[in-house]
């Protein structure tokens, strides 16, 4: 069992990346610039084995943040019961410093597709997200944030923008939000319109997370660019100035950085992490 | 103009439908390639989940063909949860159903292999008994007695050289696989699978036991396909591997 008292009761506003088996020994040998970890929920729902006893040593070092790639919460079905009882399972054990999940869905009649889909902004889907998350929040005994979306594409029939859908949401839940500023670049770019401008809309009080990460650049059908969320390279410029101009609005926040895929050596990751710490020197307690 | 879950997830495995209409750009304009984001994430990430789950198929059929076999697999057999960690339950038969594979006969019991290897890594943790325990025990409680073997253990029996073949794909200058059917055993020392090629009546022996029957009627069934059966090196493969959790005597 975990000593579960010596748990922080939130994140810190510090530098966290997103853990990889590869860095387990870099992390527990040397202190460094990484002050968390976050580890995604569904690589950690097997019964044993290696998984679980480096996330049960990491977890002695480190507030784990514990980010769900796949509960669906945007589903148009009911949430996958024996999925939530996994997620509990693994947050009555571990106690995490943090829960999070996508506004997206992954799953449909049965098959999950693995990828964070889109969904419209309606009245039907905010009310049917609000539902999900209500529902987690009381399976799971603790508030959860829910993160921002990348999208490539919009939906005819929304009527309402992201920021104001995520207000919504948080007003009506109480859940708070992860602002994942790569992902407004990347919507912001591939969907035409200002970054900066999103941020003011945005509701920054129920941020309890930012995420950082690397993305790709493609063309789409017309020749303007298409950028696509891949987490597998440095964050850009122009995602950290954007971190800079959310952090001048919002104060200190807990800052993960993402690296998902070609995930790099040690030194290179933990330089990354070190320049969200270094963006976080510079902000004012008090924004 | 509404885009449900079902008309989205249809043209996501299926390239040949159109894309959705009442998804568009800022500008308006049909989705087109955007659209296409999805449907390559979905079909990238969990081709690269079977290559993974499967390292020696992918090395026996080799990149491309791989990629090939592991779209149709996704497209008929989706993931049903998102534990990615055990994806891949009904490659073994689906790879034995593919027409244009069935000269591989083999390729099956190795998909059951690298199956089992990858259940065995995320298996419950277990504390074995030590080999003195088993030393101690009087030789008439022992063949009454029956043991509990480990949640990681996992038994593997086939018509093919499936150890011999499994090596060869995955370790650079192992031999050419013998002509001869194994059978093998996967135990989990500490954290990281450990397959081992079972002599003859070894797979019976532990098969019996973990059936719930006694010692003794273990090494019935090991002398009924194998007359010599040898249990030394049998159990010092389980002992060694801490694959013994128990030993129940007879009440």
């Amino acid at each position: 069992m975990l000593d579960q008292t010596a748990q922080p009761a939130r994140l810190p506003n510090a530098a966290g990346i997103g853990y990889k088996p590869q860095h387990f020994t870099a992390l527990c040998d040397a202190p460094s610039a990484v002050s968390w970890l976050e580890i995604h929920a569904e690589n950690y729902m097997g019964d044993g084995g290696r998984p679980l006893a480096q996330l049960r040593h990491l977890a002695q070092s480190f507030p784990i943040s514990v980010h769900g790639v796949g509960l669906s919460i945007g589903g148009e079905g009911a949430l996958d019961r024996d999925h939530l009882a996994r997620l509990k399972q693994l947050c009555d054990w571990l106690n995490p410093a943090s829960f999070s999940e996508h506004l997206a869905w992954s799953s449909h009649d049965e098959a999950f597709l693995n990828d964070l889909l889109p969904l419209p902004y309606t009245d039907a889907t905010l009310a049917r997200v609000a539902d999900h998350i209500d529902q987690v929040q009381t399976t799971l005994g603790r508030r959860m944030l829910l993160e921002n979306p990348s999208s490539y594409l919009a939906f005819a029939e929304s009527t309402w923008s992201e920021p104001d859908f995520l207000a919504e949401i948080a007003r009506r839940t109480g859940c708070g939000l992860l602002l994942d500023v790569n992902n407004v670049f990347v919507s912001a770019t591939n969907l035409n319109f200002s970054p900066q401008g999103y941020i003011d809309a945005f509701p920054l009080d129920p941020v309890g997370e930012i995420h950082l990460g690397g993305h790709d650049t493609q063309a789409d059908d017309h020749g303007a660019p298409l950028l696509i969320d891949s987490h597998g390279r440095e964050v850009a410029d122009p995602v950290w100035a954007l971190l800079d101009y959310t952090l001048a609005r919002s104060g200190p926040r807990p800052l993960l950085i993402e690296w998902d895929n070609d995930v790099p050596d040690w030194p290179v990751l933990e330089t990354e992490a070190d320049r969200a710490r270094v963006a976080l020197q510079e902000v004012p307690a008090c924004a | 103009m509404r885009v449900s879950e079902t008309e989205f997830r249809a043209a996501l495995l299926d390239a040949d439908q159109p894309v959705p209409t009442g998804l568009h750009d800022s500008a308006a304009r049909p989705a087109g390639c955007r659209f296409d984001v999805y449907r390559n994430n979905v079909a990238a990430s969990l081709t690269d989940a079977l290559h993974e789950g499967f390292p020696a198929i992918s090395s026996l059929l080799g990149k491309t063909n791989m990629d090939g076999v592991a779209g149709l697999f996704l497209r008929a057999h989706p993931p049903r949860t998102p534990r990615l960690m055990l994806y891949g339950a009904a490659f073994p038969d689906f790879l034995a159903g593919l027409e244009q594979l069935a000269h591989l006969g083999y390729l099956a019991d190795v998909a059951r292999l690298e199956l089992a290897l990858r259940h065995a890594y995320h298996a419950a943790d277990a504390t074995p008994i030590t080999p003195e325990r088993l030393g101690q025990t009087a030789p008439e409680t022992l063949l009454t007695a029956r043991l509990t073997l480990a949640p990681a253990l996992r038994l593997l029996r086939a018509p093919w050289p499936i150890h011999d073949i499994w090596r060869y794909a995955l370790e650079p200058g192992a031999p050419q696989p013998r002509t001869e059917p194994q059978d093998m055993l996967i135990t989990r020392p500490d954290f990281d699978p450990a397959p081992h090629l079972l002599p003859p009546g070894g797979a019976a022996w532990i098969a019996t036991l973990q059936a719930g029957q006694s010692w003794s009627a273990a090494e019935d069934a090991a002398r009924t396909e194998a007359p010599d059966f040898d249990l030394t090196p049998v159990l010092t493969l389980l002992l060694q591997g801490g694959a013994i959790t128990d030993l129940i005597p007879e009440r």
